[in-house]
């Protein structure tokens, strides 16, 4: 690699970057955390909320306060990322967000992971007077909420919508302080919107939420690394489970999906498994009628062991096949093929790649 | 697929996309797709449907459907007319005597000639070949829109037949991608749920083989390879097939002709179906053992890439289902094969212990902090080797490259005078194939609930039929209701259905012409007829309108009243005579 490097000190420690690294990266990569609200990973840093500015000292001297998200490392940088000056600025950025949020965590599905709840806190910054009239929730969407409400407009979804689902179904009306966000949810616009929820992930308070989210608070569930059930991209998610039950589903960085989801994946992959159609016990059918009894397993196995051999001794292992399931895993289908091939004596396996 | 999802649609300057529609079959790829559209890479679709890639590509071909191969080889034509191909990767890497062979047979596929068999003018087909022929890197991404033909395998062969040309193989941003339908089909592949192959592509027909194999398991193995599922229906009518186990498959819904299918499975001796839900084969078993879902067991999927990832339980659901390794096992000890229960991580042992290609992969290691949560791409033929994400580099893994002419061969059925329009079936964003588990889903049945049919304006308006109204579909093999939705997506004289849903599902229409080689149906090509519903079923008794989704919701409300019937095995369910009725006699009884 010869990628140039860059010199800078944040905080007292020296710190080594490649080239065009931003300020807020380069904390990141010495272990310090810069306040950040519109700033997310994976988007195009924008600087709009303005809460992770930094003090920063040029190697010429000059002094001057900018956003650690946009700001590129330049050699010889001085970054002081919580000096007083700083502090204060954090904190009257709070307070004016406050005025357009309108505090109900109490019943906010983001409760105990909203940064903006985190900020106040340890900024010392209580909820203000909510200035605005109260808008309707929107709640056409199946999946996911908006409640404009509590939206602090870093506008994150509207830019996970655009750069990371490529779709661009959010856009901004209106302008100054009466802009606000036009999620296509009101009329379910499904030829703009594909419900993939990308948006609902990147929005840090709970403007926009999932409707099963409300049955959960975040530190309740446990997260469980898969890779989803539905096509051959292979996305890889994290399943939550709160008390040994399903409540939702979370994309994951996966090499093919790096948190991204589909409507599918997000939303799809959970309610089948717990649904009261699940069969729980052997079934057997009585020929005559046409009709299925629960049966042991002790029962069902040696039928069908009875009967598969029957088969087998009377017209050979040919007579016998076995179809595995493309969507189960590759150890159920290697067992199964093997199945097939050591007692029923025949290379009648295959799965369902050709339909 | 040679690549991964990564580098083709991140190092590639133009893609060509054949017979997919990713945008709703793979969202997530479609997402990187659009971001390659944003980044300016030129696209190439191939699709007779104006899907939202094709909307936005620089081409699209909208060719008639089932004419890939004519398409491809008028490609190479094109290229070795003009020059355009990779002599040197031709010269070096390839098989020179397949070439001239291929050189002769695409010689008649002039532009002109290919013009008039795909439906699009000829110099489209020129610009299309000349923009992927000179992009430094482009990868062809293809889907189902090319193998479910009954000359979907020669499509495969054309399309790499034309990458093949191009030297688009063995670096990033090129290649050759199906992006494979389900979660782990390539993973059931690799695993040897084929006739003819032992787990990673290792012949059942080689002697050294199963000798390998019969040392391994301690039994002699048939040296016959066996029968494609797809033949395996026609043999169980023959009753060449009379004991069937299927596990977790649906083909009632899934598969092609389903009148045919039925007939199958009912002329066996014993069916077992070991499933999570009673499906609509479920109910013509003999016996039912229920399963375990992805989110209740340990395991691993192969992705499209060849990445094998891990799957991991989640939950314990109330009941007495068991573990499907654990049912397997349990038959094999019942008929006389000592199978000891293993653990997941153990039968993976097992795999790599015998499969060279998957040497290097174990629960163990795809859990380390070496892999990281990436998975691992095989070939990985050792614990230390790092998986392969691009396939031939350099050489091809069977040595020198190879070419497979083909000549195209119209569809099996084509319209005609009684059924004058081209249905191709598909996918569409909210569901997965019979909905076993999208339609348990409420929040997606609300969005995409009920069956319907994209026509085009000028056939709609020749049978006067409007958008939304409820239609008559019929094929030779069947007769269905589905909506309308008329638009100029298809071209005139085609349509296209989603196989979703149990009303109006589309394979009561499909044909079951197979594929020469690979036995794939041609789910994409039938020969249909659309009619306006006769007003004395149009309407209910009170006089109201019946439209698809009350249709659909009446019939959902009563399947899923039978699943949950069937659960608590506290009601009988449909026999066999009367589950054959068709969607259209169900709105009969429902109604009248």
């Amino acid at each position: 690699m010869n990628e140039k490097c860059i010199h800078v000190t944040i905080n007292g420690t020296a710190v080594e970057v490649a080239e065009g690294t931003s300020i807020i990266c380069a904390a990141e990569q010495a272990g310090i955390d810069i306040p950040h609200l519109c700033y997310l990973k994976g988007l195009m840093p924008e600087g709009s909320c303005r809460m992770c500015v930094v003090e920063v000292t040029r190697a010429d001297g000059i002094q001057e306060i900018q956003t650690a998200c946009t700001e590129p490392c330049y050699e010889g940088l001085v970054i002081e990322t919580n000096s007083l000056a700083v502090v204060q600025y954090r904190k009257s950025i709070l307070e004016m967000l406050m005025t357009r949020h309108k505090t109900n965590c109490f019943s906010c599905p983001q409760n105990g992971r909203c940064p903006l709840q985190a900020y106040c806190l340890e900024y010392g910054v209580e909820p203000g007077e909510f200035e605005n009239p109260v808008l309707p929730r929107e709640t056409e969407n199946p999946f996911f909420t908006f409640d404009p409400n509590l939206c602090i407009m870093c506008r994150r979804c509207q830019r996970t919508c655009s750069q990371v689902s490529g779709r661009g179904a959010i856009t901004l009306v209106g302008r100054g302080y009466e802009s606000k966000l036009d999620v296509p949810y009101i009329h379910i616009d499904t030829e703009m919107c594909e419900s993939c929820g990308n948006c609902v992930e990147a929005c840090p308070t709970g403007a926009l939420s999932k409707t099963d989210g409300v049955q959960f608070r975040d530190w309740e569930v446990t997260r469980v690394r898969t890779t989803c059930p539905h096509c051959a991209v292979g996305c890889q998610m994290d399943l939550l489970v709160k008390g040994g039950h399903f409540v939702g589903v979370e994309g994951a960085d996966g090499p093919t999906n790096h948190n991204r989801l589909c409507v599918k994946g997000r939303f799809g992959s959970y309610k089948f498994i717990e649904s009261d159609t699940r069969l729980t016990d052997p079934l057997i059918k009585d020929r005559a009628t046409g009709t299925f009894r629960k049966a042991s397993w002790d029962e069902a196995l040696d039928l069908v062991a009875r009967r598969f051999t029957e088969i087998k001794n009377e017209y050979g292992g040919e007579a016998l096949a076995g179809f595995a399931c493309s969507r189960s895993t590759n150890e159920d289908i290697y067992m199964l093929q093997k199945m097939v091939r050591t007692v029923f004596g025949s290379n009648n396996t295959d799965n369902c790649a050709r339909v | 697929m040679t690549n991964t999802f990564e580098d083709i649609t991140k190092d590639s300057d133009v893609i060509m996309i054949v017979g997919s529609n990713s945008e709703e079959a793979h969202p997530v790829l479609g997402m990187w797709l659009r971001a390659a559209q944003r980044r300016g890479a030129k696209f190439i679709v191939v699709d007779p449907r104006i899907t939202g890639l094709a909307e936005n590509a620089t081409i699209h071909l909208k060719l008639r459907p089932g004419t890939n191969v004519a398409f491809a080889n008028c490609m190479v034509n094109i290229i070795l007319a003009e020059g355009l191909e990779d002599k040197e990767f031709i010269q070096s890497r390839t098989d020179l005597a397949k070439f001239e062979e291929l050189k002769e047979l695409t010689a008649k596929y002039t532009p002109d000639y290919v013009s008039s068999i795909c439906n699009v003018p000829a110099e489209q087909l020129r610009k299309a070949a000349r923009l992927y022929a000179t992009a430094k890197a482009a990868p062809i991404i293809y889907c189902l829109g090319v193998t479910e033909h009954s000359t979907g395998t020669e499509g495969v062969m054309s399309l790499s037949n034309l990458a093949m040309i191009c030297g688009k193989l063995g670096r990033p941003g090129c290649g050759v991608n199906p992006i494979r339908g389900q979660n782990n089909v390539q993973g059931a592949c690799d695993m040897g749920a084929m006739p003819t192959d032992y787990t990673g592509y290792q012949k059942v027909h080689i002697p050294e083989v199963r000798e390998k194999f019969e040392k391994a398991w301690g039994v002699e193995l048939n040296p016959n390879p066996g029968m494609k599922a797809t033949d395996c229906f026609p043999a169980m009518i023959e009753g060449k097939i009379k004991g069937l186990f299927i596990f977790g498959e649906d083909p009632v819904r899934t598969d092609p002709d389903t009148h045919h299918v039925i007939h199958a499975l009912t002329s066996l001796d014993f069916l077992v179906v070991d499933e999570l839900f009673m499906t609509e084969t479920a109910k013509y078993a003999d016996v039912i053992l229920p399963g375990c879902s992805f989110a209740e067991k340990e395991g691993t999927f192969s992705n499209s890439e060849r990445r094998v990832q891990r799957v991991r339980k989640a939950i314990t659901v109330p009941g007495n289902m068991r573990l499907d390794s654990d049912i397997f096992t349990d038959i094999m000890n019942r008929m006389g094969y000592p199978q000891p229960y293993l653990t997941s991580a153990q039968i993976m042992d097992e795999i790599a212990s015998l499969t060279p290609s998957f040497a290097g992969i174990s629960h163990a290691r795809l859990d380390s902090e070496e892999i990281g949560g990436s998975g691992l791409q095989w070939p990985c033929t050792s614990p230390e080797h790092p998986g392969t994400p691009i396939m031939h580099v350099g050489k091809f893994s069977r040595g020198e490259g190879t070419y497979y002419p083909s000549e195209y061969k119209a569809a099996q059925e084509l319209p005609d005078e009684e059924y004058p329009l081209y249905m191709m079936t598909g996918c569409n964003l909210y569901h997965y194939n019979a909905g076993a588990m999208t339609e348990k889903t409420p929040g997606l049945m609300e969005l995409s609930g009920h069956s319907y049919i994209e026509i085009n304006t000028a056939d709609a308006e020749k049978a006067g039929i409007h958008s939304g109204e409820r239609i008559r579909v019929s094929s030779r093999r069947g007769t269905i209701s589905s909506e309308a939705r008329v638009s100029d997506k298809t071209n005139p004289g085609e349509c296209w259905m989603p196989f979703h849903f149990l009303d109006g599902n589309a394979n009561w229409l499909t044909n079951a012409a197979l594929d020469s080689i690979a036995r794939a149906p041609e789910y994409k090509v039938c020969a249909v007829r659309i009619e306006k519903i006769p007003e004395d079923e149009a309407y209910d008794e009170e006089g109201n309108y019946i439209t698809q989704a009350m249709l659909a919701s009446k019939r959902f409300a009563e399947y899923m009243e039978q699943m949950s019937a069937a659960a608590q095995c506290s009601g009988d369910l449909r026999d066999r005579a009367t589950v054959t009725e068709s969607n259209d006699d169900c709105s009969k009884r429902y109604y009248k």
